[in-house]
């Protein structure tokens, strides 16, 4: 049966009323029904088969889609992967880091005046931060690998007040010595103790400890050589030797003498390991030799002159630094706690010369010596994570200091002040906020006897920001 | 002068000398790595994880006790893509091992092996402790690990060719298993399909895209930064409107953001082993990923 024949029919079928379908007889109503039933189930099949046609096509687009979908993620992530890297000769740009700071600071003493009692002053600035607003030194730093066989790093400390930048260290290091074996070279902060080694933005309070301001000038970065030795034991062991120009206290002059050789040598060795999972310690042992030669001070004499001293003899300072680092579980992530201490004992000897402008009672030269100490203790508790709160105590012991001058008769007491016997302290407290792991806003408070008879109450609040590169920490 | 001449020579010397060991010394940062190694050299290798399952492996102190192990490793194998940014640097130039440097044989960093996920677009730091190279939690994903045993293997083969054909038998029956594993494990997790989560940190990123969860939110309101309470409150009223199925959290977090939220939105809580260790049953890998499908299960019912 043709289609349009059976159109036909079911047309007519459908218009029932027609004469010709009233004359039908029943065979033909049987007939006509009949057709249209088949020809009923003849479209229901095509119908079917259409729609799962339709069905089929509807899956397959999804499919496709979902192909061109993941096609399009992994393109747009390979266009990520190709734009991150950087091209040329960019790509071996070493990696730049940079420390901001500024500090607000309210002292109850003026701090033109600063002196640290009892002990000779050191050839720079060791005052806290200035009264008010003031910026600190930004830090810029890059480093990279120059080969295979060597990493440099250069960390320059730029001045806010038009000094300029200074070069805080700069050194070369190997990277392909074996056996435990490190060689460093350049100026680099000194591995004399525990403190002097970290950057003035890693510190637990905004300035040095005490012992570090007049043992060490508050921070000693040498021009030398580091020879370093790891122990292959399980027990953390290294052994150090560093070679230097001598160039800063308690060498001098300043800049360093005008000789060939060296003018500081100092000896370092720790011990470190675990307690436990929660608990590391590291124990160091320093020596620093230093044969300081016209290393000169300023000081006011009994005629109220503004002179000018010099020591030139020999300098050994021994330290004594711990550490013990706490976490539950050695995970710090959420509280932990930081104690550290060191003790610092130093011997001068040599001969004094008074007044080496002759501006006041003539230049005069007499014997020195002086056995001096002083220590810190502090601790930092992270109670939550971002806050951490700190307490740190300074104590500084001047002894006597036994002068020629003063003994012969020749000066008084009065004519050294800085030198009459005094033993500082400091309490100095902390708190923090540390919203990420690169900046920190820090409260601090300290009550500060540097100066005789002038009890100086120093309130700091201060930031410190770094950006680029991630930098890791020393423990 | 001449003495430091002599001392200066006189180092070098020693410090080229090469040196002779027994058996393997593999420095692991991460237990997981430590666990594969084990499995792929048995006894031929010391291997010992520098992080536990409780340490947050993006910050860990560089402990001396580190420096030790580091300083006599022949293999250091690390997740890498910058995950130990915050102190395997320092471990590596302190140690004086040479071996170890990166570019050596001696350094092996699993992400390199595997196709990163989550690379940013852009780098900025208010984005959080983001990583240019990608997310580096990849052994979540069990496929990776197939990867980075494959290269293990190689790696192990190359350092102590003594020992290739016990670590390439060795590590064909580990990844015959595993590759089995992962057949069990995929089965079993297929309830799991499209099941919303709430992760705290983006440390389970591959573990959802080869289970096929669907990550709806994250404790840290951004990368590294711990879970502020605007951010928690905030997390509550989407869970209101949206809820998730599950909050999953890493043995090494602290559970309590993740609790908060669970019981403001009686959605249910979950931690996970992360790695080898981060719970009784994570003994080994096979446990590590047993245990977490396990464990998402009974919280999915």
């Amino acid at each position: 049966m043709s289609t349009k024949r059976a159109m036909v029919l079911a047309v007519a079928a459908a218009l029932g009323c027609s004469p010709a379908a009233l004359a039908a007889t029943d065979d033909d109503l049987r007939d006509l029904r009949e057709q249209v039933r088949q020809l009923k189930a003849l479209y229901e099949t095509r119908i079917q088969a259409l729609e799962k046609r339709l069905q089929e096509a509807e899956q397959s687009a999804r499919k496709a889609e979902a192909v061109a979908g993941k096609a399009e993620t992994a393109a747009s992530q390979a266009a990520v992967q190709a734009s991150s890297r950087p091209t040329g000769e960019n790509a071996m740009n070493p990696g730049v880091s940079l420390m901001l700071n500024g500090v607000y600071g309210n002292l109850s003493q003026n701090r033109d005046g600063f002196k640290i009692n009892g002990f000779i002053p050191t050839l720079g600035d060791v005052g806290p931060p200035k009264r008010g607003l003031s910026l600190g030194e930004s830090e810029l730093a890059f480093a990279a690998n120059a080969d295979h066989h060597f990493r440099g790093t250069l960390i320059a400390a730029i001045s806010p007040d038009n000094n300029g930048a200074e070069i805080e260290e700069a050194h070369i290091q190997t990277l392909s010595l074996s056996n435990g074996f490190t060689i460093k070279a350049g100026r680099f902060f000194s591995g004399v103790g525990y403190h002097n080694q970290i950057h003035a933005h890693a510190w637990d309070f905004v300035d040095a400890p005490l012992a570090n301001k007049v043992f060490l000038g508050n921070q000693l970065a040498e021009d030398g050589v580091q020879f370093k030795w790891v122990a292959p034991t399980e027990l953390y062991f290294d052994a150090g030797l560093e070679l230097g120009r001598g160039r800063k206290f308690p060498g001098g002059p300043d800049g360093g003498r005008n000789k060939n050789g060296f003018g500081s040598s100092n000896l370092f060795a720790h011990l470190g390991g675990d307690i436990g999972a929660s608990a590391a310690w590291q124990a160091g042992l320093s020596y620093l030799g230093t044969s300081p030669q016209d290393r000169s001070y300023d000081d006011l004499d009994s005629t109220g002159t503004n002179v000018t001293n010099s020591l030139s003899g020999r300098s050994r300072l021994w330290v004594v630094d711990g550490v013990l680092k706490w976490a539950p579980n050695g995970n710090p992530t959420y509280t932990n706690i930081k104690l550290q201490g060191e003790y610092f004992r130093r011997r001068e000897d040599g001969n004094l010369t008074y007044d080496t402008a002759a501006a006041s009672r003539g230049t005069q030269t007499g014997g020195f010596a002086s056995r001096q100490s002083g220590w810190y203790l502090q601790g930092v508790y992270q109670f939550i994570p971002m806050w951490r709160v700190g307490y740190r105590y300074d104590r500084l012991n001047s002894g006597t200091t036994g002068l020629g001058l003063f003994d012969s008769g020749v000066l008084t007491a009065a004519d050294f002040p800085i030198l009459e016997s005094y033993n500082p302290t400091r309490h100095t407290l902390m708190a923090d906020w540390n919203p990420s792991e690169f900046s920190r806003i820090r409260l601090q408070f300290a009550r500060d006897t540097s100066r005789r008879g002038a009890i100086d109450n120093q309130l700091f609040l201060q930031y410190i920001m770094s950006l680029g590169a991630h930098g890791a920490h020393k423990f | 002068m001449k003495r430091l001449l002599t001392l200066l020579v006189t180092i070098w010397f020693v410090a080229f000398a090469a040196p002779a060991a027994a058996t393997l010394n593999v420095f692991a940062c991460e237990p997981e790595w430590a666990a594969l190694v084990r499995e792929i050299a048995g006894d031929k290798a010391t291997v010992s994880s520098a992080t536990t399952a409780l340490q947050d492996p993006h910050r860990i102190e560089a402990r001396p006790s580190l420096i030790a192990r580091m300083r006599t490793a022949d293999l250091v194998v690390c997740s890498g893509a910058e995950l130990e940014i915050g102190w395997l640097p320092l471990l590596l130039t302190q140690a004086g091992n040479a071996r170890i440097q990166p570019g050596n044989p001696g350094y092996l960093e699993a992400s390199q092996y595997v196709t990163r996920i989550e690379i940013p677009a852009s780098f900025d730091r208010s984005q959080g402790d983001i990583h240019p190279g990608g997310n580096p939690h990849i052994q979540t994903d069990p496929r990776n690990i197939t990867k980075v045993a494959e290269a293990v293997i190689e790696r192990l083969v190359q350092l102590d060719a003594a020992n290739a054909q016990a670590y390439r038998t060795r590590g064909k029956m580990f990844l015959d298993r595993w590759r089995a594993a992962i057949q069990r494990w995929e089965q079993r997790a297929a309830p799991l399909r499209g099941v919303p989560i709430v992760v705290y940190h983006k440390d389970w990123s591959y573990f959802r895209d080869w289970i096929g969860l669907r990550e709806v939110g994250s404790l840290e309101p951004k990368p590294g930064i711990p879970p502020t309470s605007a951010h928690l409150a905030e997390l509550v009223n989407r869970m209101q409107r949206e809820p998730a199925k599950i909050i999953i959290y890493s043995a090494y977090s602290s559970p309590k953001a993740a609790e908060f939220l669970s019981e403001r939105t009686r959605i249910p809580a979950v931690m996970l082993p992360y790695t080898v260790g981060g719970s009784d049953a994570a003994k080994d890998l096979f446990g590590l990923f047993e245990d977490t499908i396990t464990r998402l299960l009974a919280a999915a019912k």
